[in-house]
């Protein structure tokens, strides 16, 4: 009997190296798979790659040498349009992706075929400030999950899409939404709402994975008798906004899941809001099995400039400054680049990357000193920020944080009081662009037109490479227009990203050398990410309404 | 010298000037304090436009279809003297009612029109379109460059929908003080080539690696910035603030608010 089981074992183990991605393609996505996301680098198990949040591969097929060999292998056309914000997950042979609104949809990484889409239709009153985005899907064990425009969460079988269960997150009525792909810890599935423009109060949630049944929520706006309930003042906090609508970060060690957290509300008039605002614009260390607030560190207390903190939390174990630590490397949308112990939220360092004048700089506890600028006068950086939600990336290989910043953009802030009314967008002012002449254009929140009229006098794209150590870009690449782009490095030390112009860029991320490039056409507004499939090592990019995968010239 | 230069994108500018035409702008920059209304006036206007107008053609003036009063859009008005008559006479056969506003009020409205609907903006003298159409023909020697309904050059913008794109403030500063108005993407700009070719022309569209223009010879060209040895790019437009006066202005730019391109 023991005999048969060892010949048994024996046989399948053989199976497994004669027909390995058959027999992968029947494996479940186990939270362990998850957590050691580095070990199977042909796979993409996680919105930002791993679970540190690096969107660094370990892929190496691709090199300095070859990469100008990159060829067009699939294109996969959108049939609805908007901005693709879409990040796409891969495991095991079948990618999984998002369009808009809402629908999943599994296909063959190898050539883009469609296995099945599911759709979901949003309910008409779903509202978003921002576009009808959704930035992708978490998977575990034989499920995928997509958070909804309308603020539900939704369990479909990984393998013919059909909905497993189906439930409300927040209140459509009062304009809670979802965007984010979900972050799995555990078994348990986690979003964050949206709805920062409309007056919510947000939170994070978590869910059990196989049932949907609520694990725990986390409201980033304390209530009353909560530390830091008293940063807001009289009802406020009530409305005051504070949404999650990026995909946090988690350290297994600690326990901790990371999330950035969105403005406060009404965004453009801080004056009706008086106080800190907690917890709006800050990091939030969370408790992964209880959703218990360990620590927070606010980067824009009483924000009257959008400036969103919903920035990937980037982790990264390294030495800095002669000591091995734990870090969190941050580029803020309010200008700053910080570096914080994440065992504990202190600050260790923050430096500007853009210019920067609504405020003149930190304190020792990395908090700003405000310079609101007189009424009418320009705000660097402007209202989109100096970066956004695009993902960055670190290598660990160079040492180097990346990302896309915004040089040259201001806005003109306008606040006004604002009532609440449920539902209904609560922004308390506006802001015009800063250009230079009058009526002229300025940069928009995407690109919707092949003539580039604001032009780089108005904003335009700057790819840092930052020094964590000393906060100073020891390269950066520039761009005529800004981008959306988010970035991925690999073991090869390449780096790839865009922007809203279409170009598809491949540098070498030691120097930003320019290695190859080619022309997309749209604006390129998610990360791109590579994958690896019967030996042949893939990177795709969403530009415009098309999805474009590309492989060495030969690769099959 | 107003030669703007950048450093960015492959654009290796020299600073000497290359057009002398640009020279010593700024010291001709014209008085345009020359206005019909004060600022007293607008704001008057204002609280008017707010009790009386704003019930049918709403608060920014573009309730009612084919008018958009902030922009300066009308049925069949272009000049003040057709404001003040239409709206102490009524129009529309009548669905717009006659108002027996005082003359201060009368003033103070067509003002507030006239700057935008903004209370602290300048307001705009609107003259006779027939005038204006002869100077843009005659002494305005506009059609050098610019092209209306296919006629003219085509060096400038196109003008034969600029009442429908500009403000009546826009145009009347593009007049007097175009630097002012140049939008960013239409500046000129001067090329050279490896091969030594000189290509001048206004900027049609820019990214990281390639600009494409319209040259003086009136052909599209697209050039890639690795083919460049020199790119320089003007912060001035080509012509200078206007020499016609004040009555010829608001002439002209009342021709113009009559442009509103194919029906």
């Amino acid at each position: 009997m023991n005999t048969l089981r060892q010949l048994r074992t024996l046989f399948l183990g053989l199976c497994v190296l004669l027909f390995g991605s058959q027999a992968l393609a029947q494996q479940e996505v186990t939270y362990e798979r998850i957590l050691n996301a580095q070990n199977e680098p042909q796979n993409w198990l996680t919105y930002n790659g791993s679970y540190a949040s690096q969107r660094h591969s370990g892929l190496t097929q691709i090199n300095r040498n070859n990469v100008d060999q990159l060829e067009l292998k699939w294109v996969l056309q959108n049939q609805v349009f908007g901005a693709w914000q879409s990040n796409p997950i891969v495991v095991d042979g079948v990618m999984y992706l998002t369009q808009r609104p809402n629908d999943v949809i599994a296909m063959d990484p190898v050539t883009g075929r469609v296995f099945w889409v599911y759709k979901h239709t949003p309910a008409e009153n779903a509202r978003v400030c921002c576009g009808a985005n959704n930035r992708g899907i978490a998977i575990l064990g034989d499920k995928v999950y997509m958070g909804t425009l309308d603020a539900r969460l939704i369990a479909l079988d990984r393998i013919n899409g059909k909905p497993l269960w189906n439930i409300a997150v927040g209140d459509v009525n009062l304009a809670y939404s979802i965007t984010m792909a979900p972050l799995i810890v555990k078994d348990k599935v986690m979003v964050g709402v949206g709805g920062g423009e409309y007056g919510i109060r947000g939170y994070v949630v978590a869910y059990d994975a196989d049932t949907g049944e609520e694990a725990w929520k986390f409201y980033t706006i304390p209530a009353p008798g909560e530390p830091g309930h008293n940063s807001w003042d009289d009802e406020d906090w009530e409305h005051g906004g504070a949404p999650v609508w990026i995909t946090g970060s988690y350290d297994p060690n600690l326990n901790l899941t990371y999330w950035g957290v969105g403005n406060p509300g009404p965004d453009w008039n801080p004056y009706q809001r008086p106080g800190d605002n907690l917890y709006s614009d800050s990091v939030i260390a969370l408790d992964a099995d209880t959703g218990e607030l360990k620590w927070h560190f606010q980067f824009t207390p009483n924000d009257g400039y959008d400036y969103d903190s919903v920035q990937v939390p980037v982790l990264v174990d390294r030495e800095w400054h002669g000591q091995q630590r734990k870090l969190m490397l941050w580029a803020n949308r309010n200008g700053y680049f910080y570096v914080l112990d994440r065992t504990n939220g202190e600050f260790l360092l923050g430096k500007p990357y853009v210019k920067v004048n609504w405020s003149s700089g930190l304190d020792a506890t990395g908090r700003p000193i405000p310079t609101p600028q007189p009424e009418g006068m320009p705000t660097w950086p402007g209202n989109q920020g100096a970066t956004n939600w695009y993902p960055p990336s670190y290598s660990p290989r160079t040492g180097l944080f990346y990302f896309n910043s915004w040089e040259d953009y201001a806005t003109i802030y306008r606040a006004e009081e604002q009532q609440y009314e449920p539902g209904r967008a609560f922004l308390g002012g506006g802001f015009t662009v800063l250009t230079p002449a009058q009526g002229a254009p300025g940069v928009g929140i995407g690109r919707t037109n092949p003539v580039n009229t604001w032009t780089d006098e108005v904003g335009h794209a700057a790819l840092l490479a930052m020094n964590p150590e000393t906060g100073e870009p020891v390269w950066k690449f520039e761009q005529f227009d800004v981008s959306d782009g988010g970035i991925l490095t690999t073991a090869t030390d390449l780096l790839f990203a865009g922007g809203r112009e279409g170009h598809f860029h491949a540098l070498d991320a030691r120097t930003g050398e320019l290695l190859w490039k080619t022309s997309l056409g749209g604006q390129i507004a998610m990360a791109p990410m590579t994958y690896m499939v019967n030996g042949v090592q893939y990177v795709t990019v969403i530009s415009g309404n098309a999805m474009a995968t590309f492989a060495l010239r030969g690769q099959e | 010298m107003t030669i703007t230069t950048f450093s960015r994108f492959g654009r290796r500018l020299s600073l000497s000037a290359f057009c002398s035409l640009f020279l010593s702008l700024s010291a001709q920059a014209q008085d345009t304090s020359d206005h019909q209304y004060t600022s007293a006036s607008i704001q008057a206007g204002s609280r008017v436009y707010v009790q009386q107008c704003a019930l049918c053609h709403g608060p920014q003036g573009d309730t009612i279809d084919g008018v958009n009063l902030r922009r300066g859009q009308f049925r069949t008005a272009t000049s003040d003297e057709d404001l003040a008559r239409i709206i102490s006479g009524g129009a529309a056969g009548g669905r717009m009612p006659a108002f027996n506003l005082r003359p201060e009020e009368l003033n103070g409205v067509i003002a507030y029109i006239r700057a935008g609907f903004d209370p602290e903006g300048v307001a705009i003298r609107i003259g006779d379109p027939a005038r204006g159409k002869a100077i843009y023909d005659g002494k305005g020697e506009c059609s050098e460059c610019h092209r209306i309904n296919g006629v003219g050059h085509r060096t400038a913008p196109d003008l034969s929908d600029i009442g429908l794109i500009r403000t009546p403030a826009i145009l009347q500063a593009s007049l007097t003080n175009p630097s002012s108005t140049l939008q960013p993407i239409n500046r000129q700009v001067r090329l050279v080539t490896r091969t030594e070719e000189v290509v001048m022309g206004r900027r049609l569209n820019e990214d990281t690696y390639s600009v494409q223009l319209i040259d003086s010879n009136e052909q599209l060209r697209s050039l890639r910035k690795s083919d460049l040895v020199s790119y320089e790019l003007s912060s001035v437009p080509v012509h200078q603030p206007t020499s016609l006066n004040s009555d010829e202005v608001a002439d002209l730019v009342g021709y113009l608010l009559t442009l509103r391109g194919l029906e």
